[in-house]
């Protein structure tokens, strides 16, 4: 497979928005045509509310599509994010509440911040050193940590809520910053770094010539196995960051049902994005825009009155339509 | 890497048939984990624990077979917890006309869906994965809205709850018996039929086995129609075991499907595979339960339900690791040759 030219390493710029990008983009068309129908129907769309109360549900499953799109993009998946996001969001309190951390508040919540990020990056060089140097294919590499990561989160909780008072952590998830909901802004700084990446330092060179082909890229010097573990690395770590993200907001941590079914989420977003799952694109405006289609299907049905049930045939058709649509285009 | 050894090779595929060094692994876990059982708890080999250990895994073993065809033909199937949750609540509706509607109608509706599985990825080219992770989505939607998102209580005047809750000859478990009776087709058609070869050919190598002319796409159709088969199979047994026709039930399943399939030694990238060793993995990771209920039962050390993934997902790490290093060695030895 040959490298996207529109993806490829170029000067930066602004994404264009014309005809070319709207056929590459699915997801952009199905994201106008959303907001069209919102605009039209739903009663109170067109206000700051609504749109602050959508930026903070979109948040975490952008967060977390943004680090599998560069899974996607080497030509694997990673099906731990929502394992790694229960782990991380279990952690983090556990870290405040223990004596140490009610001993002292402030290198508690230090603590509290970056020894979790610490642990999912750990998780991350587990996955990529499955896939790299045992040569295990991603699905079954990540499958190990979905099923006992999650474990692990309520083995160390013991399966129970902890709730908590803690309003510096609690920031994460319900501060703002000039309005806008404080992960928002997260996920947008997130989303410039990460496109930056990807688009001008050495590392998205490589990230795309490893996932376009693998053995040109290896025979080209690139060094393949780094890249590969790096990527991983990242995309649980972000992943990470969203599980405190969704403790924050919550004020309690469920190892359960924190990040449950984000794996389908985040792939849905990246592929909805127009990330290909052979690997060798990495659209990061894309996968911000997938996980917005993603949210606002959620919230237009919820907000007009359809059951939960009859989103979840809606984002299937949505998921497969995106697919048959790079499908079509690359022939 | 795994991709380099995608080509077709017939001598494999042969010796494939009577247990690798792949498969074997999983028997000597098997063994192992039975003997001490055995050894450490008195009522372990007891008719009453392996009775309904095996009646209440009849249900992982069948979604097992199916996922297993899928994957020896390098594709994936998803949407069995789905499907199996979607036919529970399609059986228990069906209840009140007893099981003769019951049965064939869940059936039916997991065939259903591993048709439009089978359909959507042969004729719009979508990847298995893409696919089947859509249908398991909207069959866990189908499911909900069908029940109204409650379970669904069965009818207890009419046979239906017979198949999950009775025995054969007053002993064994119907729900042993199907299970039993769907492996040994299964086996049958993977290892004596055209068809078996044509689905370990497709996993091999799906070009080549297209230009040596065979019938490729009957073939896939066959494997995702087969997958909802049991899964639908195993809805059934779900509604009429526990009474309930269960739309939150499910979760989760493919992944402990897929586990079993991948200790059982069959490779994800398809083109090698087992039944009786996909059998051994899916009784495996439910011995694992089993075990840790009596550990727990001896009061010596008292382990939480929710150790039981976190030891599962170390099982599978072992297995995995012990499959590349297979792996690596074979590769080193083919480059020799």
């Amino acid at each position: 497979m040959t490298i996207d030219p529109i993806t490829a390493p170029r000067r930066w710029s602004l994404p264009k928005f014309d005809l070319t990008t709207l056929r590459q983009h699915g997801g952009l068309a199905a994201l106008v045509i959303l907001l069209v129908f919102n605009l039209l129907v739903t009663p109170n769309f067109f206000e700051l509310q609504t749109l602050f109360v959508n930026i903070s549900q979109v948040a975490t499953i952008a967060i977390v599509a943004i680090g599998m799109t560069l899974v996607i993009a080497t030509g694997g998946i990673d099906l731990s994010v929502g394992a790694v996001m229960a782990l991380s969001g279990a952690l983090a309190p556990l870290i405040f509440l223990s004596p140490f951390g009610v001993a002292n508040p402030e290198l508690g919540l230090v603590a509290a911040f970056t020894l979790p990020i610490l642990a999912a990056a750990a998780a991350g060089l587990f996955n990529g050193v499955m896939v790299t140097f045992l040569g295990v294919q991603p699905i079954v590499a990540t499958l190990i940590l979905f099923i006992s990561g999650r474990g692990i989160a309520l083995v160390l909780t013991n399966g129970n809520l902890q709730t908590f008072t803690n309003p510096a952590f609690s920031f994460l998830g319900t501060g703002r910053i000039l309005g806008m909901p404080f992960q928002g802004w997260v996920a947008l700084a997130l989303a410039i770094l990460v496109s930056w990446m990807v688009r001008r330092t050495v590392y998205g060179r490589h990230l795309l010539a490893v996932g376009g082909n693998e053995k040109a890229a290896r025979l080209a010097g690139a060094p393949v196995h780094l890249v590969k573990i790096a990527t991983y690395v990242m995309c649980s770590a972000m992943a990470g960051l969203a599980g405190m993200i969704v403790t924050a907001i919550n004020s309690a941590s469920d190892a359960a049902r924190n990040g449950l079914l984000m794996e389908l989420d985040a792939i849905a977003a990246a592929v909805v994005g127009g990330a290909l799952l052979m690997g060798g694109r990495a659209p990061i405006v894309g996968a911000v825009l997938g996980a917005i289609v993603i949210q606002l299907v959620k919230f237009t049905l919820l907000a007009n009155g359809v059951e939960d049930e009859v989103a979840l045939i809606a984002k299937a058709a949505i998921i497969i339509g995106a697919v048959y649509l790079q499908q079509t285009r690359s022939e | 890497m795994l991709a380099d050894s995608k080509t077709f090779d017939l001598r494999e595929l042969l010796r494939s048939g009577g247990g690798t060094a792949q498969t074997r692994g999983v028997w000597i876990a098997l063994i192992l984990l039975i003997a001490f059982g055995l050894f450490r708890y008195d009522n372990f080999g007891s008719q009453y624990n392996v009775l309904s250990f095996l009646n209440f895994n009849s249900m992982f073993v069948l979604i097992s077979i199916g996922m297993c065809f899928v994957i020896m033909t390098g594709g994936i199937d998803l949407s069995v917890g789905s499907v199996a949750a979607f036919t529970s609540v399609v059986a228990a509706l069906l209840s009140s006309h007893g099981l003769i509607v019951a049965v064939p109608g869940g059936v039916l509706a997991g065939m259903a869906i591993g048709a439009l599985n089978a359909f959507v990825i042969l004729r719009m080219r979508v990847p298995p994965f893409i696919t089947t992770l859509a249908t398991m989505l909207a069959a866990k939607g189908g499911s909900l809205v069908l029940s109204g998102a409650e379970t669904i209580g069965v009818d207890w005047t009419t046979n239906f709850t017979r198949l999950g809750m009775g025995s054969a000859f007053g002993t064994i478990p119907w729900t042993i018996l199907i299970a039993l009776a769907v492996v040994i087709v299964a086996w049958i058609i993977l290892e004596r039929t055209s068809l078996g070869r044509i689905v370990l050919a497709i996993g091999g190598g799906d070009e080549a086995s297209k230009l040596m002319g065979l019938r490729t796409e009957r073939a896939i159709v066959f494997v995702y129609v087969f997958s909802g088969l049991c899964a639908g199979l195993a809805g059934v047994i779900l509604a009429s075991a526990f009474g309930a026709g269960q739309p939150l039930e499910g979760v989760g399943w493919e992944l402990t499907a897929i586990a079993s399939v991948v200790v059982g030694g069959t490779l994800l990238t398809g083109g090698v595979g087992s039944i009786p060793a996909t059998v051994a993995g899916a009784l495996l990771l439910g011995l694992i339960f089993n075990i840790l209920n009596f550990e727990n039962g001896r009061g010596t050390i008292s382990l939480s339900a929710y150790w039981q993934s976190v030891i599962r997902g170390n099982f599978l790490l072992i297995v995995i690791v012990l499959q590349a290093g297979l792996l690596t060695q074979r590769k080193a030895r083919s480059q020799d040759g």
